[in-house]
């Protein structure tokens, strides 16, 4: 580049110019410069947050006046693992893992048949369906389900015209899962979350199914593979890594929760939930705080072993 | 396009999966059409299937209550505040990592997830202990701090996929041509990220109008429009009203999601053709 090209009224540079050429005057500036906001963002407020988080965990409070005491102190530790609590920590890995099975399970044909056949319009129609109800309100979804498992709702309508009433009543006097109605039973729990995270799983698995090339399948055909065969030694194992994705989200999402099981359940108390009543009406943040920690280690060690099925790499 | 970009190695999908594909579509949506229909219930006292009546008389009772429009104006303040943050840093730190290359990268990028990725009650309960610690007294902004802070990775992940498919010779042109680095990103950058970022902000905003488990905790005795239908789903006092309010959130987000996908969409397909 020769200086001749540059126009005479370039001569004296402006501001911009020499704030400009600044910038470019060192390796690494410009990208030092953009990552300075938000990474002050994230470092004082969320990980500063975070770290209040973990400080106040260990904090305990005044019996008699409500006040945190800041002490450094293991109690709300010993809490945790008090019969009532490790009860609902245990009870809440299992509804997760039981909803992100439940995802997957139903998930996967759709994802299948939105990767291999759908085409053209039908395929964006597809997308659309799935993608809507991801992004659209949590709040109006979760209020649909009130309507349809109330006792006098559309669920219990249906059945009873089509001569199922015994079914359901039958169904919601089962032990462990059942209830007054639907909306009142860890069942209506369970479909609820399952409804509400099936669009996070089903998007990561058709990206990782999408990806499979289609010689992959041809050449296992041609290999002599019958399609169930080539479905379970080169389909699932190749999607793997989007299964494993999309059960993160309903994984985390459901173990986080504290609104679903609160409309929509009986009395079974969530992590989620344990949460927010210690920090709101008992007025215990301490132990809010510590028993927050309960999902982030469940979900460290969910992320690990996601992490060995190349989760990441699916993202 | 015509089909033959892909070989036909798929035959027909059976019976049965399609039908488990289109029972999954109907299972996602049916819920949403019936609370259209639930909006026009005559009934005001219960749930029940099907409607005895139907009427339009629950829109006028609904237009007129003035709580549920302070929660509207507060849940758009916030939304719009929140977007304006996100868009500004995640537009910065897409900027910087999406073709750099750099000690802490990956460490940064999960850092921009994970407020998303962790349970909503993670962040809601360390912005809650935070704000508890440095007695900052709950306001507009401990709510708008915390949505701003989720809503970084959405404007993030739109403007860092755009940028890593515009061509680094037109910005090494653009600078060869004497534009310095402003005039580069205002003529050149921009209007290519542009529909990247509008799709971007407009998830954001959809996400942040919507949330209510961090803001729950970031509140106080502060009512966004999700909380005050929280309080709605657990003690029903006007139900009418309430399906009412779901059908205007319902079209009030449609129309960002919407928007952003068909943005999103075809700035891809002016790339991939």
């Amino acid at each position: 580049m020769s200086t001749a090209a540059v126009p005479a009224t370039r001569l004296a540079p402006s501001l911009s110019d020499r704030l400009s050429t600044l910038i470019f005057s060192r390796r690494g500036l410009l990208p030092g410069l953009l990552i300075l906001p938000p990474l002050l963002w994230f470092g004082i407020v969320y990980l500063g947050s975070l770290l209040s988080l973990l400080a106040n965990a260990f904090f305990s409070i005044d019996e008699f006046s409500g006040a945190v005491v800041r002490d450094i102190s293991f109690g709300n530790f010993v809490a945790i693992f008090s019969p009532t609590n490790l009860d609902v920590a245990l009870r809440s890995t299992a509804m997760s893992l039981s909803v992100t099975a439940a995802c997957i399970a139903i998930g996967f044909p759709i994802a299948y048949y939105m990767a291999r056949h759908a085409r053209g319009t039908g395929k964006a129609l597809l997308y659309v369906a799935v993608m809507l109800p991801l992004w659209s309100s949590y709040l109006v979804r979760l209020y649909a389900w009130k309507l349809l498992l109330a006792k006098e709702g559309a669920i219990s309508w249906v059945l009873q015209a089509v001569g199922l009433q015994w079914l359901l009543d039958g169904v919601l006097s089962l032990p462990v899962v059942g209830g007054s109605s639907l909306s009142f039973s860890p069942l209506g729990t369970f479909i609820v979350f399952v409804y509400m995270w099936l669009p996070f799983v089903i998007l990561p698995i058709q990206a990782a199914i999408e990806r499979i090339p289609a010689s992959c399948l041809e050449a296992s055909a041609d290999l002599g593979a019958h399609p169930a065969q080539t479905f379970r030694k080169v389909i699932v194992p190749l999607a793997m890594p989007g299964i494993a994705a999309g059960s993160i989200f309903s994984f985390s999402l459901t173990l986080g929760d504290y609104i679903i099981p609160q409309v929509i359940g009986n009395s079974t108390l969530y992590i989620g939930q344990v949460v927010y009543r210690q920090q709101g009406v008992a007025g215990n943040l301490p132990f809010a705080a510590a028993f927050s920690l309960v999902p982030i280690v469940v979900i460290g060690v969910y992320l690990w072993l996601a992490k060995r099925k190349g989760a990441f790499d699916a993202l | 396009m015509p089909s033959s970009r892909r070989p036909r190695s798929a035959p027909g999908a059976s019976w049965l999966l399609k039908t488990a594909t289109w029972g999954g579509v109907l299972f996602l949506h049916v819920p949403l059409a019936l609370i259209i229909l639930y909006a026009f219930s005559s009934e005001d006292k219960s749930y029940v299937f099907p409607p005895p009546g139907l009427t339009t008389q629950w829109f006028a009772v609904t237009l007129g209550r003035t709580d549920v429009w302070a929660a509207v104006t507060l849940s758009v303040q916030v939304a719009a505040l929140s977007t304006a943050i996100a868009i500004v840093l995640g537009t910065l730190a897409a900027g910087a990592l999406a073709r750099w290359q750099f000690f802490g990268r990956e460490t940064i990028s999960l850092l921009l997830i994970l407020p998303l990725a962790l349970p909503g009650v993670i962040t809601g309960i360390a912005l809650r202990s935070a704000y508890h610690t440095l007695e900052i007294p709950f306001s507009f902004w401990t709510i708008v701090v915390g949505h701003a802070t989720f809503c970084v990775v959405v404007v993030y992940n739109n403007a860092v996929a755009r940028l890593r498919r515009i061509s680094p010779s037109l910005l090494e042109a653009s600078m060869d041509l004497g534009a310095n680095a402003f005039q580069t990103f205002r003529y050149v950058l921009l209007p290519q990220l542009g529909s990247a970022l509008l799709a971007g902000g407009l998830l954001a905003f959809a996400l942040s109008f919507d949330e209510v488990i961090v803001t729950t905790f970031t509140a106080g005795q502060q009512t966004t429009l999700p909380i005050w239908m929280v309080q709605e789903l657990i003690r029903p006092r006007q139900r009418p009203v309430t399906n009412v309010v779901a059908v205007f959130i319902i079209a009030l987000t449609f129309i960002p999601i919407v928007a952003a996908y068909w943005l999103t969409r075809s700035g891809e397909d002016g790339s991939a053709r």
